[in-house]
């Protein structure tokens, strides 16, 4: 039975379920539906300016997780008269329960690399870096082979452009843009003081643009269906369709495409398996949604915004256990350099199990959720800071599962 | 050594951005990094030997003690926990003979447990190497290994 | 002129230039915001998180050493949210931190400790986590502790040790939990790179790197009626002593030291200015030997250009880093090591004691002198030369420890002999000064003349900057001297390793056109030495440099080769620069440590 509300899409995933990047040549087919797909050649003779007011119009917002405005970002860096700029395509993919760019990049990395050049010609840019999670290096081949047949697609049409692949080495929190920067350069992804933002200074201290995989499609998908198509999709403020990953207690675990908007409680009635308790909405980072709060959470920046990881737990799940895997995973991803952070973690960890085990009293809770309060306004980036919203949300609102 | 990691900083160049391709290409190599391995990468590229190690030992990926011919990481996230990880954990140190976090005296296998690899809609899985396998199951691991063993 | 930015804090007006931080603009507004992280030596880690102030329009809170004002910004640093989360932030610190104040080297000398007390942390709120973590010590270096159970993980020591020193013996290790401060491999201080110039151990904000200490074994020396025991001050001492003692930076203590040092019952205090004297002669003379070998008898195995040799530091550097270039290095002992080799010969013959009774010790702004007296080239005169060596700081616990009124002492004089001193060897304490100490004697020792400048004052060579060159026209010398007519002696200095690191890759790719090189380990020199008073900074160094300059314009020698006791130690034991005697006693040789 599927809810009114809830809106498949097919716009990441749609039109060429394909490999192939021919179809970004003019008058290139795509295969599998024989329908005429984005010129890359015609966008590179549009002007760069015109490009990024289209986007921001669009009100397209990253898909990372953070849901800045993708125009905005682009426009700041297009803004720097130096020469020297980079374009970043963040596959670090690290956050538990997600896997939709291991999809995307699977099935239309073709369109992933033209987001990236049009972002490239848009902020004057020559140089692009996909930096893929080391757990993905196995579809390195595969995509090394695309990537060399865009390249000469590029080539064909007289661009100049260039995409390389670097692999990460198993480091959640290289997903941070600026802790990927400094992986990139060599050193530990410990994340960097902002500002400067990487718009002014990123990659070798250099104006870069950072986004999420699925960001640079949807803005190759903006060019080829033009703005108006792209708004008609998702509500004011989570304008477009998002790719989510779900799992957990589902009966169809999986990869799905939906409008941005909808209501949890109709996410639930779709994918649930009858029992659902609870959903993590956007991965370990991201918050816990109780039964009860099912009907009035909106999936979307204006609720619960998500990099599109749905976790299920149906009533067999003791949230406990899921909130020590969440905290243990933090206290080893956490690069370790400051002190909410590393410290919070472990005390986090330590202190909920003393709860549970009686060597603390419950009110013992309550000084942890100061502690995470703190966290989130004293950590230096979005890990130490967003540690706060599993745990509380967890331990608001299933108390006595961490007690008894 | 020397020899092996000249090729390597001819392909990746000497500076600073070239020591975590090249030290991947050594654990691709040889599983882990040695003390030697580190001390020769430190010396091309011009850097501190504490600086390699406290690069390389930041990264889940990049070992410093020695490992098997072929690295098992078992996913342990949530999902995978709710789908039985546990069961196909037991069923790999039973086959492997071997706990989490050992090496196989013939030095083929060491079993690991490691964070979220991107297939919480298949769990439970495992990394052989970079190889994914997932919706794992007791049997399926123990052809898998067979498999290996070959 | 920069563009001026207006912001508030605390409701005070404040008007800063573009690019300041706000924990900058704080100060200037005289609103003091705690710190961990923050030297201002270093770059901005922005890591500890204690800095933490509240900006108007933020959602979160806003690392002050890290944010550079922005026109109108509002700035709170003392409202409850800010105080809660600092307090949160300590108590997260000491929650990891082994706290055992009552037994610790650091205690009262503690920034965590300064903070624990300042925001009344009396009660555990957060679980002990020491139990978790496998912390270690490692006491294996004459020279260094580092004990990482009292490790806050501000990172200091590494920015220190890479930025200043670029040694990075020290670096970040693993992550989340098991972050760490380590060595390569987690080895020992004592089997690494490592120089002990003791920087990061100024800098650490805690008791995680500490010098070793050697006070009670120099009680228990005093105490034993069985020992005459003899005590060196380095220049640099003088100048710095008295900040560990009350004194503002940049006050001259020396006769109060004096006084101090006796009453702690030392047998006889003398003056490594003597044998910085004595260096300047060996020294000199090593340089022109080596500029005649390579210009008259067109010896090309002659290595030039020259380096000094006086800092230890320096040395165990070069020894791992530059090993190609050990041949460039002075022979000569540092001035400690020659005072030791003469303390157990020279000194023992003339006081009459045998040397056996003897224990030598020293007190020098420096760590890395614990190493060096430590080698085992440094037994020249059948003993340990030195037995041992006190930092500054280490004098100054004493001072304090024998309940003596520092201030109200009267000035007193070394002991002789080895206790007379000239302004040329006061400077050692300074970057560039035993360059301008050698020149001033090489210079006369070659034309009969005082350098030509003004007041003997070899200005080119002094000041902070990281690395300075000067160049001395030599004309009208003795006729013994003639091949030298003419020539223009090019010198370069360099303080601060990282500053060294750069000469001697110009040195090393043969791009450099000197003949003779200062270096010293520590930024400013032995002023800036690692076992000087905490805190060392720029602005504290900078005094430190005026007084030492001061010291030797105020003294009535101010040429080595002038001092009496020089001459007389010439004369009696050791004939000449470079004879037999001093061959024996004042040079050594050096290692490569790559092998
Ligand atoms: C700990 C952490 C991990 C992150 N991981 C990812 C990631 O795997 N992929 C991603 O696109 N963004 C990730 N982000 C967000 C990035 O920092 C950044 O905001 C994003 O790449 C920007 O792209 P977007 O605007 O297109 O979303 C992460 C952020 C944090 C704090
Ligand atoms: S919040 Fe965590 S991950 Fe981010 S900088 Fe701090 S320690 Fe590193
Ligand atoms: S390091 Fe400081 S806070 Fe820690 S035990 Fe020593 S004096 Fe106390
Ligand atoms: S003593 Fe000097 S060289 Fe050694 S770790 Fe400290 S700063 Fe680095
Ligand atoms: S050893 Fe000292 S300086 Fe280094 S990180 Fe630890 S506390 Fe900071
Ligand atoms: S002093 Fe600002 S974060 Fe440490």
């Amino acid at each position: 039975m599927s809810s009114q509300n809830l809106k498949k899409t097919d716009m990441i995933f749609g039109l060429c379920h394909t490999t192939d990047v021919e179809h970004l040549l003019p008058g290139g087919v795509c295969k599998t539906n024989e329908e005429k797909f984005v010129v890359l050649e015609e966008v590179i003779k549009k002007d760069p300016q015109d490009i990024i007011d289209d986007i921001i119009e669009s009100g397209l917002k990253g898909r990372g997780g953070a849901g800045f405005p993708t125009g905005l970002k682009w426009k700041f860096a297009s803004l720097s008269p130096e020469k020297e700029k980079y374009v970043i395509c963040n596959a670090d993919e690290g956050e538990p329960g997600t896997f939709k760019d291991r999809d995307i990049l699977l099935k239309v990395p073709a369109k992933v690399f033209a987001g990236m050049t049009m972002c490239g010609y848009c902020i004057n840019a020559k140089k692009g870096y996909l930096y893929l999670r080391g757990e993905y290096k196995f579809m390195l081949p595969e995509l090394r082979k695309v990537l060399d047949s865009f390249h000469e697609v590029i080539k064909k049409i007289g661009y100049d452009f260039h995409i390389d692949i670097l692999l990460g080495s198993g480091a959640y929190v290289c997903g941070e843009e600026t802790a990927l920067m400094e992986s990139m350069e060599g050193h530990r992804g410990e994340a960097r003081n902002k500002p400067p933002y990487p718009t002014v200074e990123g990659f070798r201290n250099k104006p870069t643009v950072i986004n999420n995989v699925e960001t640079f499609v949807n803005v190759t998908m903006i060019q080829k269906f033009g703005v108006a198509e792209f708004k008609k999709l998702g509500t004011q403020d989570s304008r477009g369709s998002k790719v989510f990953s779900v799992s957990g207690d589902t009966p169809k675990p999986g990869v799905y495409e939906l409008e941005l908007g909808m209501k949890l409680s109709d996410f639930v009635d779709e994918y649930g398996d009858g029992d659902t308790k609870a959903v993590q909405v956007g991965g370990a980072s991201g918050f816990c949604v109780p039964r009860k709060k099912f009907n009035e959470t909106i999936i979307g920046f204006e609720g619960i915004p998500t990099g599109g990881s749905m976790m299920l737990f149906n009533s067999s799940r003791s949230m406990y256990n899921v909130l020590t895997n969440y905290l243990e995973f933090f206290a080893e991803e956490s690069c370790g350099q400051c002190t909410p952070c590393r410290v919070g973690c472990q005390q986090l960890i330590r202190g909920i199990r003393a709860v549970k085990c009686g060597q603390k009293s419950p009110d013992y809770l309550d000084a942890l959720l100061k502690l995470t309060a703190s966290m989130k306004l004293t950590a230096k980036c979005g890990l130490g800071q967003s540690v706060a919203n599993s745990f509380s949300s967890i331990v608001s609102n299933f108390t006595e599962e961490m007690i008894y | 050594m020397k020899e092996n990691i000249e090729i390597l900083t001819k392909k990746f160049g000497r500076n600073r951005e070239a020591l975590i391709p090249i030290l991947q290409a050594i654990v691709e190599k040889n599983s882990y990094l040695s003390e030697e391995a580190m001390n020769e990468v430190a010396k091309q590229l011009d850097i501190s030997a504490a600086q390699v190690y406290g690069t390389a030992s930041f990264y889940s990926f990049l070992d410093t003690v020695p490992r098997g011919k072929n690295i098992i990481r078992v996913c342990k996230s949530i999902i995978a926990e709710m789908k039985g990880k546990k069961e196909i954990i037991k069923t790999l140190e039973n086959v492997l003979k071997i706990k989490v976090g050992e090496t196989t005296p013939d030095n083929m296998f060491t079993l690991l447990e490691t964070n979220d690899i991107g297939w919480s809609d298949q769990e439970p899985s495992m990394l052989i190497n970079d190889q994914p396998y997932t919706n794992l199951t007791s049997e399926k691991v123990i052809r898998i290994i067979n498999e290996y063993r070959k | 002129m920069k563009e001026m930015i207006n912001l508030k804090i605390d409701d005070i007006n404040v008007s800063v230039e573009a690019g300041t931080t706000i924990l900058e603009a704080a100060k200037k507004a005289n609103v003091r915001i705690p710190t961990l992280c923050y030297h201002p030596d270093l770059c901005i880690a922005g890591n500890c998180r204690i800095c933490m102030v509240e900006v108007e329009g933020s959602l979160t809170l806003t690392a002050a050493c890290a944010m550079p004002v922005s026109e109108n910004m509002v700035i709170h640093t003392n409202s409850l949210k800010v105080r809660t989360a600092r307090k949160h932030n300590i108590e997260l610190l000491l929650s990891e931190h082994n706290s055992e104040c009552t037994k610790c080297y650091k205690n009262g000398n503690c920034e965590l400790q300064d903070l624990a007390a300042e925001y009344k942390i009396t009660n555990e709120t957060f679980i002990d986590l020491v139990p978790f973590h496998n912390y270690t010590i490692d006491h294996y270096s004459p020279a260094i502790i580092k004990d990482d159970s009292k490790c806050i993980r501000c990172q200091r020591c590494v920015r220190t040790c890479e930025e200043l020193q670029s040694v990075s013996a020290l670096g970040v290790a693993y992550k989340g939990e098991h972050m760490k401060i380590s060595t390569f491999m987690e080895k020992s201080m004592f089997d690494v790179v490592c120089t002990n110039c003791g920087q990061c151990v100024n800098r650490c904000p805690v008791g995680a790197l500490v010098e070793k200490n050697y006070i009670d074994q120099v009680w228990d020396a005093i105490y034993d009626p069985s020992k005459h025991v003899v005590l060196q001050t380095a220049p640099a001492v003088r100048i710095a002593l008295g900040e560990d003692l009350g004194y503002d930076p940049g006050e001259i203590v020396t006769g109060k030291m004096v006084a101090a040092i006796k009453k702690l019952g030392i047998d006889s205090v003398l003056d490594t200015d003597f044998t910085a004297d004595l260096t300047i002669m060996e020294e000199g003379t090593e340089l022109l030997t080596r500029l005649k070998k390579a210009l008259v008898d067109k010896d090309s195995s002659v290595a030039l250009p020259m380096m000094t040799s006086c800092s230890p530091g320096w040395i165990k550097f070069i020894e791992h880093q530059f090993p190609q270039l050990l041949p460039n290095l002075s022979t000569c002992k540092s001035p400690q090591q020659m005072f030791g080799a003469l303390a157990k010969t020279y000194y023992a013959q003339k006081r009459n004691i045998d040397p056996a009774d003897i224990v030598s010790v020293s007190v020098m702004p420096c760590t890395a002198k614990k190493f060096e007296a430590d080698r085992p080239e440094m037994r020249s005169s059948g003993y340990k030369d030195v037995d041992y060596v006190l930092t500054t700081r280490e004098l100054a616990v004493m001072i304090k420890q024998a309940g003596i009124d520092f201030e109200s002492l009267k000035e007193e004089k070394y002991d002789s002999i080895m206790g007379q001193s000239t302004g040329a060897a006061v400077i050692f304490g300074a970057t560039g000064g035993v360059m301008e100490a050698a020149l001033r004697t090489a210079y006369e020792l070659v034309t009969g003349r005082e350098v030509p400048f003004d007041g003997l004052n070899i200005t080119p060579v002094r000041g902070m900057e990281g690395v300075k060159e000067a160049s001395v026209k030599i004309e009208g010398t003795l006729p013994e001297w003639k091949f030298l007519e003419g020539a223009i002696l090019n010198t370069a200095i360099a303080h601060g390793l990282v500053n060294a690191k750069k000469v001697m890759e110009l040195v090393d790719s043969g791009k450099a056109n000197y003949h003779f090189i200062e270096i010293m380990a520590c930024p400013g020199g032995c002023l800036g030495g690692g076992g000087q008073p905490i805190p060392t900074n720029m602005e504290i160094r900078m005094k430190r440099n005026k007084a030492i300059y001061q010291e030797d314009a105020g003294m009535p020698i101010r040429k080595s080769h002038e001092n009496p006791e020089i001459a007389l130690i010439y004369k009696e034991f050791l004939e000449k620069p470079l004879g037999h005697t001093s061959h024996k006693l004042l040079h050594t040789t050096y290692i490569d440590r790559t092998k």
